[in-house]
Order: C-alpha cells, then sequence, then structure tokens
C-alpha cells in the first residue's frame, strides 16, 4: 500500500528553482531513501510533503491527506525530524519529551522511547549539554512521541562521528520494524546502501532514478570486479563461459573478472569444479557513488 | 498549553540574567537611588516626594522596557533563530502558541515587578499605595500591552539571538530618557516634553505617576499608548517571521 505519494512536485523560491519535477511512492513500512548532493532539492521535497511549504506545482498526498489543506490531520500521522532544528539550551531530556508528549491526542510513553532511543541515563541533562548523536537521537525521539505512522529524517547523521552514526543507524532499522514508515534524507550514499529498501536519486530538482540500492547499481552495469590468484593455471575460456562475465584481465599472477549478476559465486564454484583455490580473493563492488556518476555525469560527493 | 506554559517558565527561571535585569535591577535602583540621591525624598512646592510616585514610576518602565526590549526579542529570536519555533511547527501545536506563553510570561514578571516596586514604596518610603488603583491598573495593562507589540516588532526585526539585545539597548535608553529618567519630565524643555508625550514610555510613566499619587491620567497620554498599541501590533502582525 502506497502511504506517501508525490507528483510532477515542483518548487520555486525567488531566486532559483529548488524543485523541477520530482515524483515517487512509499510503501508502507519501507525505508525510503532520498539521496542527492548538497542542494538538490531533497530538503524541500521533504519540507512539502510534511506540509512545511506550499509546492508552486504537482500533489502530494501523505495516507490520503493533501499536506497543506489537511494540515492538522497530518500532523499526527507524520513526524518529522528536521535537519538542524534545535532545543532550548536549557531544556532538559524528559522536559522535551514530555512537552512534545502533551502536543498530541495519544502520544507515545515517552519514557520507554527515551530507552529506546538510548538516551534513558540522560533525562535530566540539558540540551546544551547532549553530544551531536544524543541531540540527534533526542530529535528521533520527539518527531515520534505522536506515535507517527510515517517519520522523515531529514540529514540524520550529519555531522556525526562513525560510532554515533552507526547507532543511528541502528535506531532507524529499530524504528522501521516498530511499523513506522520512514522517508529518509542523506547525501550519505553509505548511509542509503546500508539502510534503504528504496531510493530515488535527486540531482537538480529532478528525479534520475528511484530503485532498490541494488537495482540502482546494477541499472547503470552493476559492474563488479572478482580478483584473485589461482592456486593452478585457469584458461581466460573457462572463465569467459560463465554467465554474467564481460572480461578477463591478468596483472602478473592475479586474475581479475569482470561484469554483472552473482559474479563472485559463479567465478568461485567454476573454479571449485576445476579443482583451482582462489587464493587473496577480493570482490569489488559498483556502488551507489558509480551509479550516480553514470546517471547524472557528477559525483555524488 | 498549560505544560508549555510550566516548561517555559521553568527555562525563564533557569536564566538568571534575566530575572536579574527585570525585576531586582529596578528593586535595587529604587531603594538605592531613592535613598541617596538627595532631594529624592523631600517634598516639592506640590507637595510632592520624588520618591512617592515619580521614581517608582520609572522603575516600573525600566522593568517593562528591560522585559520588552531585551528578554522577549532574546528569547524569541533565538527561539527562531535555532530552530525551535519550526520544529513546533511540525507538531499538531502551532508556534503561535509559543508566542502567547512567552507574552503570558513576561506579563507575570511585570506584574511580579510591579508589585514588588509598590510594596517597596509603601514599605521603604513610608509612601501611600496608588491613589487611584484602578486607573493605575488600567494604565499599567495598556502600556504593557503597548510595550510588548514594541517588544515583538524588535523581535521581528533582530537578525539573531545575540543582535536582538543590542538592537533592545538602542530602543530602551532612548525611551528612558524620555519618559524622565536622568531629566524628569516637569524640568524638560517644552520641545522635549512634546517628544516625551508622544514616545508610549514618556505617557506610561507619567500616566502611572499621575495614577500613583491619586490623580486621573490625561486622555492624551491614554490615546498615544493606545495607538501605540495599534501601530506596533500592526507591525508585528505583519513583520513576525516563524523561521
Amino acid at each position: 500500500m502506497k502511504i506517501i505519494e508525490v507528483r510532477n512536485l515542483r518548487k520555486q523560491y525567488p531566486k532559483h528553482l529548488a524543485v523541477d519535477d520530482v515524483s515517487f511512492e512509499v510503501a508502507e513500512g519501507e525505508i525510503f531513501g532520498i539521496l542527492g548532493p548538497n542542494g538538490a532539492g531533497k530538503t524541500t521535497t521533504v519540507e512539502c510533503v510534511a506540509g512545511l511549504r506550499a509546492p508552486d506545482g504537482g500533489t502530494v498526498r501523505v495516507a490520503g491527506l493533501d499536506p497543506r489543506r489537511d494540515r492538522a490531520q497530518l500532523r499526527e500521522v507524520l513526524g518529522m525530524q528536521l535537519q538542524s532544528a534545535n532545543l532550548p539550551e536549557k531544556i532538559k531530556v524528559w522536559e522535551a519529551l514530555d512537552l512534545y508528549a502533551s502536543f498530541y491526542p495519544d502520544p507515545a510513553d515517552w519514557n520507554e522511547l527515551l530507552e529506546r532511543v538510548g538516551l534513558g541515563h540522560k533525562r535530566h541533562t540539558t540540551f546544551k549539554k547532549l553530544s551531536g548523536g544524543q541531540r540527534q537521537r533526542l530529535s528521533v525521539a520527539l518527531a515520534l512521541v505522536g506515535r507517527p505512522r510515517v517519520a522523515v529524517l531529514d540529514e540524520l547523521t550529519t555531522g556525526l562521528d562513525p560510532q554515533a552514526r552507526r547507532d543511528v543507524w541502528e535506531l532507524v532499522e529499530q524504528i522501521r520494524a516498530s511499523g513506522v514508515t520512514i522517508v529518509l534524507v542523506t547525501h550519505f550514499m553509505e548511509e542509503a546502501e546500508r539502510l534503504c529498501d528504496r531510493l530515488a536519486l535527486i540531482d537538480a530538482g529532478k528525479v534520475v532514478a528511484t530503485d532498490t540500492p541494488a537495482g540502482l547499481i546494477e541499472q547503470v552495469g552493476g559492474e563488479q570486479r572478482v580478483r584473485f590468484r589461482p592456486s593452478a593455471p585457469v584458461t581466460d575460456d573457462v572463465l569467459l563461459a560463465l554467465p554474467g562475465v564481460r572480461a578477463v584481465e591478468r596483472h602478473g599472477d592475479q586474475v581479475a573478472v569482470s561484469g554483472a549478476g552473482n559474479l563472485a559465486a559463479t567465478v568461485t564454484l567454476a573454479l571449485a569444479r576445476h579443482d583451482i583455490v582462489p587464493g587473496d580473493l577480493r570482490i569489488e563492488q559498483a556502488t551507489l557513488d558509480d551509479a550516480f556518476l553514470a546517471l547524472t555525469g557528477r559525483k555524488l560527493s | 498549553m498549560k505544560k508549555m506554559l510550566l516548561v517555559e517558565t521553568k527555562l525563564y527561571l533557569r536564566d538568571w540574567p534575566s530575572l536579574a535585569f527585570s525585576i531586582a535591577l529596578p528593586v535595587v535602583l529604587l531603594v538605592v537611588l531613592g535613598l541617596t540621591i538627595p532631594g529624592m525624598g523631600e517634598a516639592t512646592e506640590t507637595g510632592e516626594r520624588f520618591v512617592d510616585a515619580q521614581w517608582p514610576s520609572l522603575m516600573v518602565l525600566l522593568s517593562l522596557l528591560t522585559l520588552v526590549c531585551s528578554v522577549l526579542p532574546a528569547v524569541l529570536t533565538t527561539y527562531r533563530e535555532q530552530g525551535v519555533l519550526r520544529r513546533m511547527s511540525t507538531t499538531p501545536v502551532s508556534p503561535a502558541r509559543m508566542l502567547t506563553v512567552q507574552l503570558v510570561i513576561n506579563l507575570a514578571v511585570a506584574v511580579v515587578a510591579t508589585a514588588i516596586l509598590v510594596v517597596g514604596t509603601m514599605l521603604v518610603f513610608d509612601a501611600a499605595p496608588p491613589g487611584q488603583w484602578p486607573g493605575f491598573v488600567l494604565v499599567f495593562l495598556l502600556g504593557t500591552a503597548a510595550l510588548m507589540a514594541m517588544g515583538l516588532v524588535i523581535a521581528a526585526l533582530a537578525p539573531n539571538g545575540k543582535a536582538a539585545p543590542g538592537i533592545g539597548s538602542l530602543v530602551m535608553f532612548p525611551l528612558m530618557f524620555v519618559a524622565g529618567m536622568w531629566i524628569p519630565r516637569q524640568a524638560m524643555p517644552d520641545a522635549l516634553r512634546t517628544v516625551s508625550d508622544y514616545s508610549v514610555a514618556g505617557p506610561f510613566a507619567q500616566a502611572l505617576k499621575d495614577t500613583w499619587a491619586g490623580h486621573a491620567p490625561q486622555p492624551l497620554h491614554l490615546i498615544v499608548m493606545a495607538a501605540g498599541l495599534v501601530v506596533f501590533g500592526g507591525l508585528a502582525v505583519r513583520l513576525f517571521r516563524w523561521e
């Protein structure tokens, strides 16, 4: 079931066209990513979805609601974590949650939520004294306190150190497991690849492609490369005959097989049939970065 | 609403410099300057002493101007700058409620400060309570409303939370001057007193003093305050930005 539908969204700012033509659908229960470089129109797109901005063209539906017309109802269905929205410096963690819970008719138990985002031990800490990762986790908790069906998370891990980033990713996966649909805005390829079921690549206000991360990589060729040192000589013909293999190169005693599909398994199985053991086996896969480059001619980051 | 009022009140109380400047400073100035400056406690030809009504009225004005020129704009611009208001706009509660809550808290602080100043004047200087008290309350509410609307205009115009108190001071000190903080209104040259008459703060201080001393406020002063409320209120509605 589609919980979000965006059709031909367009948003013009006084000086530039932020969103030119964006369409996508989000199915209930999935993590949908919006991936693109800075300034691509990602945030404007989700702000239109959340009813914070009025689009100049196109239609948006969230759980059947029009975000502008049904603003009040939408607020109860959609929770949003905004990029760089802070809280008063001296508010304590529990006070913020208690306050935001009071905004909703049927809020979540914020004590439980506090434990879930891993801030149970920080309940009496003021916002000012929280680390970047803790602030983001509080921000996620505030977006969830109204028991939304959809949570929009905008640039959740920007500015976090790698460990904090991984902790937040785990949190996002837990939230999805609890049945909340997630729209994740990011410019991190790794984040999108790890978390998203499907994603839309956005560049210069337009959707370049929408697919699963693997599908996107495959769309642009899905080039993979398997490198190894065979324990016994193997001819090119044996490898080239395998399904999906496109080319074989040799550098000294190292063999590099490139192609698409389930390349690593195909190659290792074929080698096993010839009683050859692949030493120093390495698999190099195309990434979303490569896909973005192929689709737009530009690098993601 | 109740919870937001509670939380914001706690945040207000945690910010001790605001409280010190809006309540403690006027009270300290009332007592210390009232007792030490020669002539403050002596009867003039009308039989009134400066400390009976004029000086405490100016301290009420000082407290209010501190609130509306620095405390209120600083909170609102900081909340806007840091995205506190924007985050609220993602919830079912409108950020307009935050505005209401801030106005209520500042009004409450103004009432407390004024009550302390009235009681302090009676106790320290052995003065009479405000003689025209219904008029005093009316003048207090009208003047406070007009000045708060002015504070909202400052909050709307200030680019960020750090600039707000600076802009507030630029507004506050000239207003204190024309209201008679340094030269009493009765000693002002005519031209300056005319400026004072139309400055909202001047009529506010004068009308507080008149009602405190048991006289009726001058109609001109009430009209200027009401006009200030309408003009600043209109500007605030037009200029205020949530983000």
